[in-house]
C-alpha cells in the first residue's frame, strides 16, 4: 500500500468522480487509468528528485484546482493584446480553458487530406491513428505532469499531415486561459503527426485573458516520419499569476528534420520538457529558446536529444534574460547512444542576468556511449557590458535605453531565427515593449 | 568652446592626468600627440564622460559649462563626440536602427523634431557615400564582424551624421593602411568648420600629413609638456619622444623639489608655532 499524499489524494478522487464521463474507446480508458496510478505512486515532483532539483512546484502541489470549466468565449477575448500571438487571420484552433472554442478558430484552405482538428473530434473521426501514437512517445513515467495529464485531458489538438502533403502557411494552435475565480487546472493534449515526405509549421501559443492563478498542464506529442518536415513553435505569454508547466516529446524517423522555438515570457511558474529522439539515420534536429524572468517568476527548459541512430545532428541554442528576483533553469542533456556514431551535437546556452538578485541555474549534460562523435557544449552567464553601455551612451542614448537595447539585442538573436514573419515581428515588437520602451519615441524599430 | 584648467585624473589610485591646461576654440584643429602610455586616451576618455576615471583636481568648461558634472550622453547630446580607438562590437543592433536612435535622442534634446525614416535613410545614404562606407555594413550589428579599417570608417560616419561640436578622434588612425588613412582624413577634413572643433589623438605624425593641425600639443606622463604649430609635428617625427621625456622627467623632478620644499617650510612654520 503506498502512502498517498492528500495533494494527490485529491486528484485521486476526483478522477474517481469523473472517470465514467469520460468518452471515449477502452484504450483511451486504460491510459487515463494507467495515467492517475502513475501520478498517486510518484506523487508531485519535489526538489529532491534529480530532474526537479532547482524547481520547487510547492505553489502548484498545495493549490486545489478545479477542473477547468467550459466557458463560452467573449467576443473580446479573440481580438485582445493580451492573447495576441502572430497573425491574428491565419488558420488556427483556438481552446479556451483547454476547451475547443470553434467560433474562434478558423481553417481554410489546408490542402487536401490534412487534418487540424480538436482531439475530441480527432477520437470520432480519426481514431486509428490517434490510437497509433497517443501516448506512445509521452511516457507515464517521464513525469508526474505528464501522467496527471493522461488522466485527466478533456481536449486539445490533432493535426495529422497525409504522406507528400507540404502545408505552406502556419496553423497555429492557440491555448487561451480565463479566470473563472476560482483555481483551475486545463490539460491541454497535442498530437501531431506528420507522415513520409510531409511538411508543416505549427504554432502553440498559450495566453491569458485575465489574471488569477491557474495552471496548464500541456503535453505535446510530435511524430515525424520518413524525410518530414516540421517547424514547431511553442509561445508561452501566460498571465504572471499562471501556472504553465509542458512536455513536448518528439519521436524522428529517418532523415526527417524538426525544429522547435520555445519562447517563454510568461507565468509565475513555467517549465517545459522539450525532448526529441533522433531515431534514423541522418534526422535532425534544432531546439531553441529564450526565456525571460521578471518579478519572482520562476522559469525552468529542461531538453534532452536522444541521438538514437548515426548520422544524426543536432543544434540547441538556449538564452535567457533575468531581472528582479527571477529565477531561471536550463537543464540540457545529449544522450549519445552506443550505435549512434558520426553524432554531430552542439549545445549552447547563454545567460543575461539583470539584477543582483536574478538567479540561473544551469546544467548541461552529455552522455555519451558512442566512440566516434563530435560532441560541444557551453554556457555562459553574464552582465550587460559596461563598454557597450558606455559606447551608446556617448552617441546620445540615455543609459536606461542603452540597457534596454542592449537586452533587446540579446534576445533577438533567438527571435531573428524565427521563420515566420508575423510570428516574428509580432514577438520583437513584445519583446521590445518589455525591454526598451524607452526608445520607442527615439526612433529605434525592431523590424 | 572648451577649457581644460589643471585637470588631474587617476584610475585605481594611479595619476594618469597631471595637470592638464588646454583651451580649444571652435574652427580649430588640435593634435594631441605622446608615448604609450602617456595618457592621450584617458584624455579623451574623461572628455567623453567614462565613469572608471576619478577626478581629483581641476575643471573642463564646454561653452560655458561644467563639463565634468554631464552624463555621457548629456555631453552627446551637446555636442560632444568621441571617435573610439578601439570601436565596440554589439551584436544584435543594428548600425543604422541605432544611429537613427542616437540622432533622434540628440534631436529630441534639443527640441527638434525628429527625423522620419525617409529623410534618415537619404541623409545617411550620403554620409556612408562621403566617408566611403559600404552601405551594406549600414544594416549589419554595430561594429561585429567588422575589419579594423570599417570600424574606424564607422566611428567617422557615425561623426558625420551626428554632427557635434566638439570631436575627438582617439588614435582614430591607428592600425589603418594608408587608403583607409586617407578615406578616414578626408572625412575629416569634410567636417572641418568654423563651428566645429577638432581634438585628434594620435601616435604617429603620418595622420597629420593628411588633417592638418592648428595646433599640435605633446603629452608625456599625464602633462602637456610642449606646445606648437604644425611644424612641431614633424619635429617629433624626426626626433622622437624622448628628448620630451627627459624634459618632462625634469619638470617632475622640479615639481617633486617645490612640493619637498614647501613640506619642509609647512613643517618649520608648525615647528615655530610650538
Amino acid at each position: 500500500m503506498i502512502a498517498v499524499s492528500p495533494q494527490t489524494e485529491k486528484y485521486c478522487a476526483e478522477f474517481e468522480r469523473v472517470e465514467n464521463s469520460f468518452a471515449g474507446p477502452n484504450w483511451l480508458k486504460a491510459i487515463r487509468r494507467a495515467g492517475i496510478d502513475r501520478f498517486v505512486a510518484d506523487g508531485f515532483p519535489t526538489t529532491r528528485w534529480e530532474e526537479w532539483r532547482f524547481t520547487p512546484i510547492s505553489p502548484i502541489a498545495e493549490t486545489s484546482f478545479r477542473p477547468a470549466r467550459h466557458s463560452v468565449p467573449d467576443a473580446g477575448m479573440a481580438n485582445s493584446k493580451s492573447t495576441a500571438c502572430g497573425d491574428p487571420a491565419a488558420d488556427c484552433l483556438t481552446f479556451v480553458n483547454g476547451h475547443y472554442a470553434p467560433e474562434m478558430s478558423r481553417l481554410c484552405g489546408l490542402p487536401a487530406g490534412v487534418r487540424a482538428i480538436s482531439l475530441a473530434d480527432g477520437l470520432k473521426g480519426a481514431a486509428v491513428v490517434i490510437e497509433q501514437h497517443l501516448a506512445h512517445y509521452a511516457k507515464l513515467d517521464k513525469s508526474p505532469f505528464v501522467a496527471l495529464n493522461s488522466a485527466f485531458f478533456v481536449d486539445g489538438a490533432l493535426v495529422h499531415i497525409p504522406r507528400g502533403v507540404i502545408v505552406e502557411s502556419p496553423i497555429y494552435l492557440r491555448f487561451i486561459s480565463t479566470a473563472s475565480g476560482e483555481a483551475a487546472i486545463s490539460s491541454p493534449r497535442i498530437l501531431i503527426v506528420a507522415e513520409e515526405n510531409s511538411q508543416a509549421t505549427i504554432v502553440e501559443c498559450y495566453t491569458a485573458n485575465n489574471g488569477g492563478v491557474y495552471l496548464t498542464n500541456a503535453v505535446t506529442e510530435i511524430v515525424l516520419e520518413q524525410n518530414a518536415v516540421v517547424d514547431h513553435y511553442k509561445v508561452n505569454r501566460e498571465s504572471p499569476d499562471g501556472y504553465h508547466i509542458a512536455t513536448i516529446q518528439i519521436h524522428q524517423d529517418r532523415s526527417s528534420s524538426f525544429s522547435n522555438h520555445a519562447i517563454t515570457l510568461g507565468g509565475a511558474i513555467s517549465r517545459n520538457d522539450i525532448n526529441t529522439r533522433l531515431d534514423g539515420e541522418g534526422a535532425e534536429a534544432t531546439l531553441n529558446g529564450l526565456f525571460l524572468g521578471t518579478g519572482k517568476q520562476l522559469i525552468d527548459s529542461h531538453t534532452r536529444i536522444d541521438h538514437a541512430a548515426p548520422h544524426c545532428p543536432s543544434h540547441e541554442l538556449y538564452k535567457g534574460i533575468l531581472d528582479d528576483k527571477a529565477h531561471g533553469v536550463f537543464n540540457g542533456k545529449i544522450y549519445v547512444h552506443p550505435d549512434a556514431q558520426k553524432t554531430d551535437a552542439k549545445q549552447t546556452n547563454q545567460n543575461l542576468l539583470l539584477s543582483r538578485d536574478a538567479t540561473i541555474d544551469t546544467k548541461p549534460q552529455l552522455e555519451i556511449f558512442a566512440d566516434d562523435v563530435r560532441c560541444t557544449h557551453g554556457c555562459t552567464i553574464g552582465q550587460l557590458q559596461d563598454d557597450a553601455i558606455f559606447y551608446l551612451r556617448t552617441r546620445g542614448i540615455s543609459v536606461e535605453a542603452a540597457r534596454g537595447l542592449l537586452t533587446y539585442a540579446f534576445a533577438s538573436d533567438i527571435i531573428d531565427r524565427i521563420r515566420i514573419p508575423s510570428l516574428r515581428e509580432s514577438l520583437a515588437e513584445a519583446l521590445f515593449e518589455l525591454e526598451a520602451p524607452l526608445l520607442e519615441q527615439s526612433g529605434y524599430l525592431p523590424t | 568652446m572648451l577649457e581644460i584648467k589643471n585637470l588631474r585624473a587617476s584610475i585605481d589610485g594611479n595619476e594618469i592626468l597631471r595637470g592638464i591646461d588646454l583651451k580649444v576654440n571652435a574652427g580649430e584643429v588640435h593634435a594631441i600627440m605622446g608615448p604609450n602610455g602617456s595618457g592621450k586616451s584617458t584624455l579623451a576618455n574623461v572628455l567623453a564622460g567614462r565613469d572608471c576615471y576619478d577626478i581629483t583636481a581641476g575643471e573642463v568648461k564646454y561653452d560655458g559649462q561644467d563639463l565634468l558634472e554631464l552624463d555621457p550622453e548629456e555631453r552627446a547630446r551637446e555636442g560632444v563626440f568621441l571617435a573610439f580607438q578601439y570601436p565596440v562590437e554589439i551584436p544584435g543592433v543594428r548600425n543604422d536602427y541605432f544611429l537613427k536612435a542616437a540622432l533622434n535622442a540628440i534631436r529630441k534634446a534639443h527640441g527638434e523634431q525628429e527625423l522620419d525614416a525617409f529623410d534618415f535613410l537619404k541623409m545617411v545614404k550620403e554620409k556612408a557615400k562621403m566617408v566611403k562606407l559600404d552601405p551594406e555594413l549600414l544594416t549589419r550589428a554595430v561594429n561585429e564582424g567588422f575589419s579594423g579599417g570599417e570600424k574606424k570608417r564607422n566611428e567617422i560616419f557615425q561623426m558625420a551624421v551626428l554632427e557635434p561640436k566638439l570631436a575627438i578622434l582617439d588614435e582614430t588612425d591607428s592600425g589603418l593602411d594608408i587608403d583607409a588613412l586617407r578615406i578616414v582624413a578626408e572625412g575629416v577634413n569634410a567636417l572641418r568648420s568654423k563651428d566645429r572643433a577638432i581634438i585628434v589623438v594620435t601616435h604617429y605624425q603620418r595622420l597629420l600629413n593628411y588633417i592638418e593641425p592648428d595646433f599640435v600639443h605633446v603629452m608625456v606622463e599625464g602633462r602637456l609638456v610642449k606646445s606648437g604649430g604644425k611644424e612641431l609635428a614633424l619635429e617629433l617625427e624626426e626626433k622622437g619622444y624622448g628628448w620630451l621625456e627627459e624634459e618632462s622627467a625634469r619638470a617632475a623632478e622640479a615639481e617633486a623639489a617645490i612640493e619637498k620644499t614647501l613640506a619642509a617650510v609647512a613643517n618649520v612654520a608648525a615647528a615655530a608655532n610650538l
